[in-house]
């Protein structure tokens, strides 16, 4: 059976080499029909598909993949999420509560007009009018109390109180064209007054909405393919391509079988379980970074709790004891290596010592099972107790395999453990009902900085501040509440970072929440081609390169 | 269905003709064999398994996607290799047969009792009763039964308890319609006219008489559906709806070592197909021949 | 024939209302749509704005009886995800199912009929045997893995045909259609293969098993007697008679066909309505969902409505005012 496997490889490695040879051929084909001018295009199998063209209708991973190469924001965001220029050139605080924006000149829209500040009102203003939209992007733009262009190159912008994220925040969303009818509309905090009709969703998926990006559109077809053609005015360095091809192969299978195929030159999400043979492939090869994403399992701290058993009705998440026994009986390394395929790395706390925030100081939790009965035994429960671990089953890389895991290191201390699966809406519903113990989820830091964990996982609910959102289980840290605090309103960088590293190391000392690893994200293509690793996890076809 | 009974012959009993044609096919034997094999296997899954792979604490993922023949950490040979938490794929296989069989049985027996009864009582007192009752089952019927348990299992969450919830909803139509049929055909002849005559109870002429009778035709279809149940079952929860992942069945096998077929882990999803592909060859073939042995109109 | 027409119409009014009522009901009980759909970063405060932009906020009969009001005008709403117009959503998908749904069929009965009959004339031979036993084996396969299998054989070992997705299509009749195109085509053959094996296994099987009922018919015997060619019998006085069961059957089958789609779109990221319909499950996009089953359960009544109305042209016999059910 193996021997007709390693067969079957061979000769589709021997196929291989003819479809080459033959796509040599067509090319040399192509060049000479167009006298020269061999038009590139790149084809990327994706294994989701944005759910709309319009940049500001859904914050969502792929619609803001996409929209990167339409539609530009004014602060850009590097590979490893650091922020660079985009349309704004450079960016300053004024003072506390006033930041200054040089937007770049000689920017100009797919229709010849020119880019200016009034373009980035009429975004700010259309962003909370988007009809319908499921998730909107005001969660970045409501800080902005007021916004004004002196001069068409200048953008001041005004927030009610310290705030330090608004770089980071006009990272995330794309400028559109402001229209003839809207060359004077003034910026208001509680609804800009614009007469006419704002720009529908169906308006950017049928590509009447013009960018600045590298890219425009050509053709979008739901579900089969968004055509992109390179922007001949483009202000920035000119992309390898003619002509980018998206198309959204949702099965893993089916994605790798393109790539090998040859049929797309590139593909997102490749299976991890598919890495190795790869990266054995000699036509394919495979790149790799850390992402901003960390799997974690959340704890609930009520009185009463749904998911436990053997302990007479108490809650042994509240004890940190027994959290720290918890944490100690996972062999994150084992996980790592057999489940996620050397695609993570151990975590040891919410977000990758590299980026902003994240205590370099803090090391993984050793892998200790002896340490951990110890603990247990010491907080009372020497025959451990049983424990339900709730996990999606379709969000995260790898996610109820990871818990199932999960599950026999802690049957191994004691704790006899078992998984409740479901899909993305029923997990949902369910964590956000308490109706789990101890769940496994992951946090991806849009904003690249470690405030989006902690504000988000750790902080005490708060409604009023938009804390502890994703906090159901009402873990509380006064202390850490105060340090995040402090560091959101401290627009300098170096004590701002200084505060949240102690507030990381502050919740992850009192094993408040266990960290279990960051996802590292692979890319694979063709050889030939090469890509940097993001940390967004995003596939930017302007920065997808062909080597000689 | 044609009326055309045939007169047995005195010196055969009924059972032993039907196992005669019966054993006319050799085919229809070997499957008769391997579903016995297999349901043995089933049944005593516990005593033949060198591992219980439901028991999370007698996993190690460090025993994770052996290939077959590896010994691994427990002192026994995974003679099938194992799977990426290091379940052994013989004793997973086994483990999901079970739970595939009884999935595919449970559904199909309850299925049987609530749409044959449904059905009877429908042919046997017609009228409102029959319109009420046959409207239902339409409705039900023009729903596709793989878009009905989809979204039924999207409702339900997963569960074993729910995926057989799941197929007897899609199922008992079918029973109810194909007895509903028969029963109208036994209805119209003597023998119920004279036990109605005879004023013997509704439920004694129901049972008694009109049921026996109605049986052969859902025999049939019922052993097909087994096969159908288990299909269903694998295809679901190869759509990520169906059994929990701590217990899977064979679908579930499949769909997770799905992932694994490309890069070479084949035993993974190639195993388990080949024992559910097994088992539902085994269940058909049976099926095909008792459809034959019991169709009067072919018969010699 | 009128009032049959009319009580079928009813019949298949209720079954939509029915289904929509179900299909609300479960979608409410699994969870909130917002909660997949929103970012991570949003806090209550927005989860509560975006929930009432959808009209989530509301109760549900009061969502329902809006739904109602819009969907008699023959407006069933707007995705969620999407943000456009679910019935637009689902007819740009439609043709791509439709497409390979047809070709799957005509698959099955160009493959199924021969083989049939050769079964069903040569019953004792070892090829009859054989192509019984194989209809078996196509009556097992469970529909995903051997999609898989197709995968790995054709696409990826052999490199003969794509391994998903759709290809080149070209506009005919203001549908985007594969067929015209070599690329379309090659991309069309595995899938449709895929969703015809089932199929084809239930052709070999009705016409086999009409094959040997029509062999015994008079007709056939006084034919044979007559010196009429086998060719001929076959070919022309049984293939007529057989063909009409198998293709009432099939066309009752053509739904469920487009429903089984869901499996083989999903196998092959065929850009149908199937993928469609798992997606939106999985993000509980509610108005696509209504929307899809509405028009699967549409095309159901009306394939059976046709199919009957049909036979009953056919067949004298059949009266259809005297059907029950």
């Amino acid at each position: 059976m193996l021997g007709m496997f390693q067969a079957v490889w061979h000769a589709r490695e021997n196929g291989m080499t003819g479809r080459l040879a033959t796509a040599l051929l067509t090319g040399a084909a192509i060049t000479v029909l167009a006298g020269g001018a061999q038009a590139e295009t790149l084809t990327i199998g994706t294994a989701a598909e944005p759910s709309a063209l319009d940049p500001h209708f859904h914050n969502l991973g792929p619609n803001n993949e996409t929209r990167r190469h339409i539609f530009q924001s004014l602060v850009d965001t590097d590979a490893a999420q650091r922020l660079e220029p985009g349309l704004a050139e450079s960016w300053k605080a004024v003072d506390d509560t006033t930041w200054e924006f040089k937007l770049r000149k000689g920017v100009k829209w797919t229709d010849g007009k020119d880019f200016t500040a009034q373009d980035v009102i009429w975004t700010l203003c259309r962003i909370p009018n988007v009809k319908d939209s499921p998730s909107s992007f005001t969660i970045y733009t409501k800080a902005v109390a007021d916004a004004q262009a002196p001069d068409p190159h200048t953008l001041i912008v005004k927030t009610d109180s310290p705030y330090p994220l608004v770089p980071t925040e006009f990272s995330t969303w794309g400028v559109i064209q402001a229209p003839e009818d809207a060359q004077d509309l003034k910026f208001k905090k509680d609804g800009c007054e614009y007469a006419g009709e704002w720009p529908k969703t169906e308006d950017f998926n049928a590509g009447k909405q013009v960018g600045t990006g590298p890219f425009k559109l050509e053709r979008y077809t739901k579900g089969d393919r968004i055509v992109l053609s390179r922007n001949e005015t483009y202000w920035g360095e000119q992309p390898a391509w003619d002509e980018v091809v998206f198309r959204p192969i949702t099965s893993p299978a089916p994605r790798v079988a393109a790539l090998l195929s040859g049929d797309v030159d590139m593909i997102d999400s490749p299976p991890i379980q598919d890495l190795e043979r790869l990266r054995s492939d000699a036509s394919i090869e495979v790149a790799q970074g850390l992402s901003n994403r960390v799997i974690y399992l959340h704890m609930d701290q009520h009185d009463e709790t749904p998911g436990v058993k053997g302990t007479d009705g108490k809650n042994p998440m509240q004890d940190k004891r027994v959290r720290e026994a918890l944490s100690k009986a996972i062999n994150r390394e084992a996980i790592v290596e057999r489940i996620m395929g050397g695609v993570a790395e151990p975590a040891a706390q919410l977000l990758p010592e590299s980026m902003f925030g994240s205590d370099p100081e803090l090391k993984v939790t050793a892998y200790d099972p002896e340490g951990a009965k110890k603990l247990l035994a010491e907080a009372g429960y020497p025959d451990g107790f049983e424990l339900v671990i709730g996990t999606p089953n379709d969000r995260y890389m790898n996610d109820e395999k990871v818990a199932q895991a999960v599950a026999q290191f802690f049957t191994r201390v004691g704790i006899k453990t078992s998984i409740d699966a479901s899909t993305a809406p029923v997990f949902f519903k369910r964590r956000n009902a308490v109706d789990f113990t101890m769940y496994l989820a992951g946090w991806g830091a849009a904003t690249g900085e470690m405030s989006s964990p902690l504000k988000s996982l750790a902080a005490t609910p708060d409604k009023s501040r938009g804390y502890g959102t994703t906090n159901p289980g009402e873990y509380s840290n006064p202390e850490m509440d105060k340090l995040l605090t402090e560091a959101l309103q401290t627009v300098d960088d170096e004590k701002r970072e200084e505060l949240l590293r102690a507030a990381s190391r502050t919740v992850m000392n009192d094993y408040g929440i266990i960290p279990l690893h960051y996802e590292v994200t692979p890319w694979a293509f063709r050889k030939g081609l090469s890509y940097e690793p993001r940390a967004d996890q995003y596939t930017l076809a302007m920065y997808v390169k062909p080597v000689n | 269905m044609s009326a055309a009974s045939t007169p047995r012959r005195r010196a055969d009993s009924p059972a032993a003709r039907f196992a005669r044609e019966f054993a006319e096919s050799k085919l229809a034997l070997v499957g008769l064999l391997g579903f016995v094999v297999i349901v043995l296997a089933a049944v005593f899954a516990p005593l033949i398994t060198p591992q219980n792979p439901y028991d999370l604490g007698q996993l190690d993922i460090m025993d994770g996607r052996l290939p077959p023949g590896s010994a691994g950490g427990w002192g026994f040979t995974y003679w099938l290799g194992t799977d990426d938490q290091g379940r052994d794929m013989l004793s997973g296989i086994i483990y999901g047969l079970r739970t595939s069989l009884g999935v595919g049985a449970m559904s199909t027996v309850v299925a049987l009792l609530v749409g044959s009864s449904v059905g009877l009582l429908a042919a046997y007192y017609g009228g409102r009763v029959e319109s009420l009752v046959m409207r239902v089952v339409d409705l039900q019927l023009s729903f596709p039964a793989i878009l009905v348990a989809l979204i039924l299992l999207a409702v339900l969450g997963r569960g074993v308890d729910k995926v057989v919830i799941a197929l007897i909803i899609v199922q008992w139509a079918y029973y109810a319609r194909t007895i509903r049929g028969s029963a109208l055909v036994e209805r119209q002849k003597e023998y119920i006219e004279a036990a109605r005559c005879l004023a013997l109870g509704d439920r004694r002429v129901l049972f008694r008489h009109l049921l026996p009778n109605c049986l052969p035709p859902l025999i049939v279809v019922a052993t097909v559906q087994v096969a159908h149940a288990i299909a269903l079952e694998a295809t679901l929860s190869f759509l990520g709806v169906g059994v929990p992942v701590t217990e899977p069945s064979l679908g579930l096998l499949i769909a997770e070592g799905y992932g694994y077929l490309l890069s070479g882990d084949y035993w993974i999803s190639v195993y388990p197909g080949v024992a559910l592909l097994i088992a539902i060859v085994c269940i058909n073939l049976v099926g095909d021949q008792l459809r034959d042995v019991m169709n009067p109109r072919l018969r010699r | 024939m009128l009032v049959y027409l009319i009580r079928r119409l009813g019949q298949a009014m209720l079954t939509l209302f029915v289904m929509a009522v179900l299909v609300f009901i479960g979608i409410y009980a699994v969870g909130n749509p917002i909660d997949v759909l929103i970012s991570p970063d949003a806090d209550q405060a927005e989860i509560a704005a975006a929930t009432a932009r959808l009209g989530l906020d509301r109760p549900l009969w009061e969502q329902f009886l809006t739904f109602l009001g819009n969907a008699v005008q023959g407006d069933l709403g707007r995705s969620f995800v999407h943000n456009m117009p679910a019935l637009d959503l689902i007819l740009d998908r439609l043709p791509a199912t439709f497409e390979l749904a047809v070709f799957a069929m005509l698959l099955a009965v160009f493959l199924g009929v021969p083989l049939g009959m050769w079964a069903g004339l040569h019953p004792e031979k070892l090829s009859g045997r054989a192509i019984m036993t194989g209809s078996i084996f196509g009556f097992s396969l469970p529909n995903f893995w051997q999609g898989m299998m197709l995968i790995m054989i054709f696409a990826v070992i052999l490199g003969w045909l794509p391994s998903g997705g759709r290809g080149e299509t070209v506009e005919l009749l203001g549908f985007r259609v594969s067929f015209l195109t070599l690329d379309g085509l090659s991309h069309m053959i595995l899938p449709a293969l895929n969703l015809a094996l089932f199929k084809t296994s239930l052709v070999i099987r009705l016409t086999r098993a009409g094959t040997r009922e029509v062999a015994l018919m008079d007709y056939v015997k006084f034919a044979r007697a007559k010196g009429v060619s086998p060719r001929r019998i076959v070919l022309v006085h049984m293939l007529k008679n057989i063909l009409i069961p198998v293709v009432t059957v099939l066309g009752l089958e053509f739904g469920s066909v487009i429903a089984f789609a869901v499996v083989t779109e999903t196998v092959f990221a065929w850009p149908g309505m199937g993928k469609l319909l798992i997606d939106s499950i999985v993000l509980l996009d509610r108005p696509v969902v209504v929307a899809y089953l509405m028009l699967t359960v549409f095309i159901f009544i009306l394939i059976n409505l046709v199919v009957d109305v049909a036979y009953s042209a056919l067949d004298p016999r059949v009266r259809l005012a005297d059907r029950q059910g």
